[in-house]
């Protein structure tokens, strides 16, 4: 693949980077990145992986844009209320970088189908918004040996990892044996978002996205980054693999990928 | 042992606000006892029924998962900072 002259262009301030290059950004034009969820988190992930030139973004949300997510969700604006996400989110990226051919995907990931619409992609980013799709995420990905970089948000606190439970390195059922029971926390729209928050968090996601795809740097594979936005601090916690996880331990229980992935938002 | 305890933000209505408060102990179990009962509420946050940490809150002692040393049981040193992280999800509404 040679580039065209726009593209050295657009490209060029990585291209002079010697960790990227001409080699590294011919890895991100042909690269396929999957993001869940269009919203706080999937829009800064989407939007720097769009300019960064990764060619392929699917992205899958379900939701029509509400004017409650404006706060936060720079991927929609005022003109798309009430559009589905993924068909505003389909107009932003496209418009960024026209080289990026972005997948709109409406359906709901469920069990069903998560495996099927993993399977086309390098790396998957979690930025949903509920438990139950946290763990189908994390089963599907580790079935398919596909790196998950999970954030999430809440009121102020952020939370960053990558997850690749089949090397020696944690799953999310490593780091989070099992979800709050609905009802014990607050739900997001009870317990609110710092709207930067989300920008922070998925700026983080898509430097650990690029980072996978060029192979540099240190992902954050056995270590949880903990962002405080009022205290303003970042703390990393160590995260072991769990000998004993059901999904990617010694002894699996778990060899298929089942649950709900009903919104149940909470802590 | 002075220790320095690190409380996430959904649970900082429970101790007037602080994101760190001090308390002292030579284990994690002491440390949650004392939290317990300074800190009304924060005890069914954190245990359940059984009083064991409930299973979508990481405690770690500096950088370790307790869960991976000697759970509530870890012994703390002076200076040691215990952190409380829970199992959050938001993102995209």
């Amino acid at each position: 693949m040679e580039f065209r002259e726009d593209q050295v262009e657009r490209y060029s301030r990585h291209i002079i980077l010697k960790e990227v290059g001409g080699t590294g950004q011919k890895k991100l034009l042909n690269a396929r990145v999957l993001v869940i969820g269009a919203g706080g988190l999937g829009s800064p992930v989407s939007m720097y992986l769009a300019a960064a030139g990764v060619g392929t973004i699917g992205i899958v949300d379900m939701d029509d844009v509400d004017l409650s997510n404006l706060q936060r969700q720079i991927l929609h604006s005022t003109q798309t209320v009430g559009k589905p996400k993924v068909h505003s989110a389909f107009e932003t990226l496209t418009a960024m970088n026209p080289d990026v051919r972005v997948i709109p995907v409406t359906d709901r990931l469920t069990a069903d189908n998560v495996l099927d619409l993993f399977r086309d992609y390098d790396v998957i980013v979690d930025g949903s918004d509920n438990f139950g799709t946290r763990y189908v995420v994390n089963d599907a990905a580790f079935f398919l040996r596909k790196p998950l970089v999970s954030g999430s948000i809440l009121r102020f606190e952020g939370q960053v990892i990558v997850l690749e439970g089949y090397r020696e390195t944690p799953c999310y059922r490593c780091l989070y044996p099992e979800a709050p029971p609905p009802g014990l926390v607050p739900s997001c729209s009870e317990a609110g978002v710092l709207g930067v928050l989300a920008g922070t968090v998925g700026t983080l996601q898509a430097s650990e996205v690029v980072k996978l795809i060029l192979g540099i740097g240190e992902p954050l594979r056995d270590r949880l980054l903990i962002y405080d936005a009022l205290a303003m601090s970042f703390r990393k916690v160590r995260v072991p693999k769990d000998p004993n996880c059901p999904l990617c331990g010694k002894n699996p229980l778990i060899h298929t990928v089942s649950g709900s992935t009903d919104w149940a938002c909470s802590i | 042992m002075s220790v320095l305890i690190r409380i996430p933000t959904p649970l900082r209505p429970l101790t007037n606000g602080q994101n760190e408060v001090q308390e002292t102990g030579g284990s994690v179990q002491e440390i949650l006892d004392k939290l317990t009962v300074r800190y009304p509420g924060i005890g069914e946050r954190l245990l359940d029924e059984k009083g064991d940490v409930r299973r979508f809150i990481n405690i770690y002692v500096n950088e370790e998962d307790i869960r991976f040393r000697d759970g509530v049981q870890t012994a703390l040193k002076e200076g040691d900072e215990l952190s409380i992280i829970p199992a959050i999800a938001g993102g995209s509404r």
